[in-house]
C-alpha cells in the first residue's frame, strides 16, 4: 500500500492537485450557476447576471414552476403561463417506478431460464437478444411510434411505458451473467424437496442475487428518469408530461424577447433533486453500479 | 408428471415440463423483444423501401430511398456535421477522462470524489442542455459576464454557426468526462501496483511509468471507451433537440436529428428509415472494429 507521507510536496504533486481542483469545480460550476440563478428574483436577473452568489434568495421561482402563484402574480414578473412542475414530476415517479420495478422483474425471469433452464430454442433466441443490443434507437422509434398510433395509445401512460417495461436486451443479458454463477446446489436440494421453478426463483435465486439486481435498477432508474426521446414524441399532452419534456416544453414556450430564465432554472434544479437525493442516500452503489455497468 | 408418451423423441422434448416452464419464463420478455426489438428491426427495413407519410397506405419504390439518399446533399452535409461532432468530443473527453482518473488514482481515492465528478452524467440531456443555454447566453450567461469583465469579447456559443457544433460537444464532454473518468479508474485499480514500485526502484519518474506502465495496461478499457462513446457520439440528439434545433442555418443537424426531421416534421417515415439503416450499418461497422481491437487488446493483461 502506498503511503502518502512518502510523498513529500513536490512541485508536481501541487500541480496535480490543482489540476483535479480545476476539474472538480468545471464539474460543479454550473450547478451552483443554476442554484444561484433559482433563487434570484426575475426582475433583478439582470443586475445579479455578475455576481456569483445571490444577494437576495427567493424562493418565489419555486412556488412558479409549482403552480403555488396566481397566474396574474406569475406574468407580472415575466412568467409566461402557470405551468406545474408537480404534475410532471409525478409523471416522472410513475413513469421511472413502473418500467424499474417490471423491467427488472421480467428481464431477471427471462435471465434465470436463459441462464439455468433447458429448453429447445433457448441458444437461438439468446443470441437474438444479444444482436438487439447493437440495434441503434434511431432504427425503432419510427416503427414503434407507428405500432403505438396505431393501438392508439399516444398520450397515453401505456404508451409511454409499453417499449420499456418488459425488457431490454441490457438487462437480460447483464443478469444472465450473474445467474450462471449460483451455484447448482441450492437450487437442486430445493427441487429434490419439490419446489416449483418459480419457488426456486423467487425464494433462492432472487433474495441471493441483490446486489447485480440492485446494480441493474440503480442503471435502469437513472436512464429512465432522464429518458427523453419517447415521452417527447408520444406525449404531446400536458397532463402526461414527464419532468425532461415539460422542461424541453417550458424552454419552448418561452417568448424570444424575455425569457424566463430563473423559472427555467427552479424547474431544471427540481430536476436534479431527485438525481441527487439517490447519489447521496446510493452514493457508494450508484459510483458502483456504473462503473460496473461500463465494464462488464 | 403430465409428459405425453406418445409422441416422437423430438418432439417430447418441446413439451417436456422444463421447456414448459422455461417458455413461460421467457414469456413477458419475448413478447417485449418480439413486440419492440424484433418485428420494428424488420419492419423499419421494410419501411425503408416504401414511400409514406402515416396518411395513405405505403406505396413500395424498390431503392428509391436509397438512391435519394445518396443524392442528397442534406444527408452528406448530416454525415459531415456527425463526424465533425464525434472529431471534436471524443479526442477532448478520453484525454480529460484520463487525465481526471490518473489525477484520482494518485491523490483521492475517495468514493466521495467519484460521487461529485459522476454527478454531471446522472443528469438528463434535456437538464444538462438547460443549463449551459443559461450559462453561456450571449448577454446574461455567466460565462460571458466573466469574459466580458476580462475584457475579452462575449462569445455566442449556440447562437454561432461556427460555434454552435463545437459548444454540443463540449456540453457532451463535460456530462461524460467524469463517468468516462470512472471507467479509466476502475482500470486503472487492475494495473498491479508491484510494477509500479519496481519501476520506482529503477527510478523511473511519473512521467515514465505513465507512458511505460500505465497507457500500454490501460489499452483494453481505451479501447472499450473510445468505441463505445463514437458508438454513442454518432447517435447525439438529445442537446440538439434542446438547445439547437439542428441550427444556426444547419450547423448541428447531425445525423439522427436529420433522421428525425424526415420522420416527424416531413413525414417521409421512408426517407427516414433508409437513413436509419444507413446510420446502423456505420454502427455495426465500429461494433465489429470494437470486438477486433478488443481481442487484440486482451492479451497486454494476460
Amino acid at each position: 500500500m502506498r503511503n502518502r507521507a512518502a510523498y513529500p510536496l513536490t512541485l508536481g504533486r501541487i500541480v496535480a492537485w490543482t489540476l483535479l481542483a480545476v476539474l472538480i469545480f468545471i464539474t460543479l460550476f454550473p450547478l451552483w450557476i443554476v442554484i444561484k440563478t433559482a433563487v434570484t428574483h426575475p426582475k433583478e436577473l439582470f443586475q445579479q447576471a455578475s455576481l456569483l452568489f445571490p444577494s437576495d434568495p427567493t424562493l418565489l421561482n419555486f412556488r412558479r414552476v409549482l403552480g403555488l402563484v396566481s397566474l396574474e402574480e406569475n406574468l407580472a414578473v415575466g412568467g409566461v403561463a402557470n405551468i406545474n412542475f408537480l404534475t410532471a414530476m409525478r409523471n416522472s415517479v410513475l413513469f421511472t417506478l413502473t418500467i424499474v420495478v417490471s423491467q427488472t422483474f421480467f428481464s431477471a425471469m427471462a435471465a434465470y431460464a436463459f441462464a439455468r433452464l433447458r429448453f429447445p430454442g433457448r441458444d437461438g433466441i439468446f443470441f437474438l437478444f444479444l444482436a438487439a443490443t447493437m440495434i441503434p434507437g434511431a432504427v425503432l422509434f419510427i416503427p414503434n411510434f407507428i405500432l403505438i398510433k396505431n393501438l392508439g395509445w399516444l398520450n397515453t401512460f401505456q404508451g409511454m411505458v409499453a417499449p420499456f417495461v418488459l425488457m431490454t436486451p441490457f438487462a437480460v443479458f447483464f443478469l444472465r451473467q450473474f445467474f450462471l454463477a449460483v451455484p447448482k446446489e441450492l437450487e437442486e436440494a430445493a427441487h429434490l424437496d419439490g419446489a416449483t421453478p418459480f419457488y426456486i426463483f423467487w425464494r433462492i435465486v432472487l433474495p441471493i442475487s441483490k446486489t447485480p439486481l440492485v446494480t441493474l435498477a440503480i442503471l435502469t432508474t437513472i436512464n429512465t428518469w432522464n429518458e427523453f426521446f419517447w415521452p417527447w414524441i408520444v406525449s404531446k399532452d400536458n397532463n402526461m408530461q414527464v419532468l425532461t419534456v415539460a422542461l424541453k416544453v417550458f424552454q419552448s414556450q418561452t417568448p424570444q424577447g424575455s425569457p424566463d430564465w430563473t423559472g427555467l432554472m427552479a424547474a431544471t434544479f427540481l430536476a436534479i433533486i431527485p438525481v441527487f437525493i439517490l447519489l447521496v442516500v446510493l452514493g457508494r452503489q450508484v459510483v458502483e453500479s456504473l462503473q460496473f455497468s461500463g465494464l462488464k | 408428471m403430465q409428459r405425453p408418451r406418445r409422441l416422437p423423441p423430438a418432439l417430447r422434448q418441446f413439451f417436456s415440463r422444463e421447456a414448459l416452464t422455461g417458455w413461460l419464463f421467457i414469456l413477458p420478455a419475448f413478447v417485449g423483444f418480439v413486440l419492440f426489438y424484433l418485428l420494428p428491426s424488420i419492419r423499419a427495413f421494410s419501411i425503408s423501401f416504401t414511400d409514406w407519410n402515416l396518411l395513405r397506405p405505403p406505396r413500395p419504390v424498390g431503392l428509391e430511398n436509397y438512391q435519394a439518399l445518396v443524392a442528397d446533399p442534406n444527408f452528406w452535409h448530416a454525415l459531415k456535421v456527425t463526424g465533425l461532432y464525434v472529431l471534436f468530443n471524443i479526442p477532448l473527453q478520453t484525454v480529460l477522462a484520463l487525465l481526471l482518473a490518473v489525477l484520482m488514482d494518485r491523490l483521492v481515492r475517495s468514493i466521495f470524489v467519484r460521487a461529485v465528478i459522476i454527478l454531471p452524467y446522472l443528469l438528463s440531456n434535456v437538464v444538462v442542455a438547460m443549463i449551459f443555454l443559461w450559462l453561456l447566453h450571449p448577454i446574461l450567461g455567466y460565462v460571458n459576464v466573466f469574459l466580458s469583465s476580462l475584457g475579452l469579447e462575449r462569445q455566442p456559443f449556440f447562437g454561432s454557426p461556427d460555434q454552435a457544433l463545437a459548444t454540443v460537444a463540449g456540453v457532451n464532454i463535460w456530462r461524460h468526462m467524469g463517468f468516462t473518468a470512472l471507467l479509466f479508474y476502475a482500470g486503472l485499480q487492475s494495473i498491479p501496483r508491484s510494477l509500479y514500485e519496481a519501476a520506482a526502484i529503477d527510478g523511473a519518474g511519473e512521467w515514465r511509468m505513465f507512458w511505460r506502465i500505465t497507457l500500454p495496461l490501460l489499452r483494453p478499457v481505451t479501447v472499450f471507451v473510445l468505441v463505445t462513446s463514437v458508438i454513442g457520439s454518432f447517435q447525439i440528439f438529445d442537446t440538439v433537440a434542446v438547445a439547437t434545433g439542428g441550427g444556426p442555418t444547419y450547423a448541428t443537424r447531425v445525423i439522427v436529428w436529420y433522421i428525425y426531421e424526415n420522420a416527424f416534421q416531413f413525414f417521409k417515415m421512408g426517407y427516414a428509415s433508409a437513413m436509419s439503416m444507413v446510420l446502423f450499418l456505420i454502427l455495426v461497422v465500429f461494433t465489429l472494429l470494437q470486438m477486433r481491437l478488443f481481442r487484440a487488446g486482451h492479451s497486454d493483461l494476460a
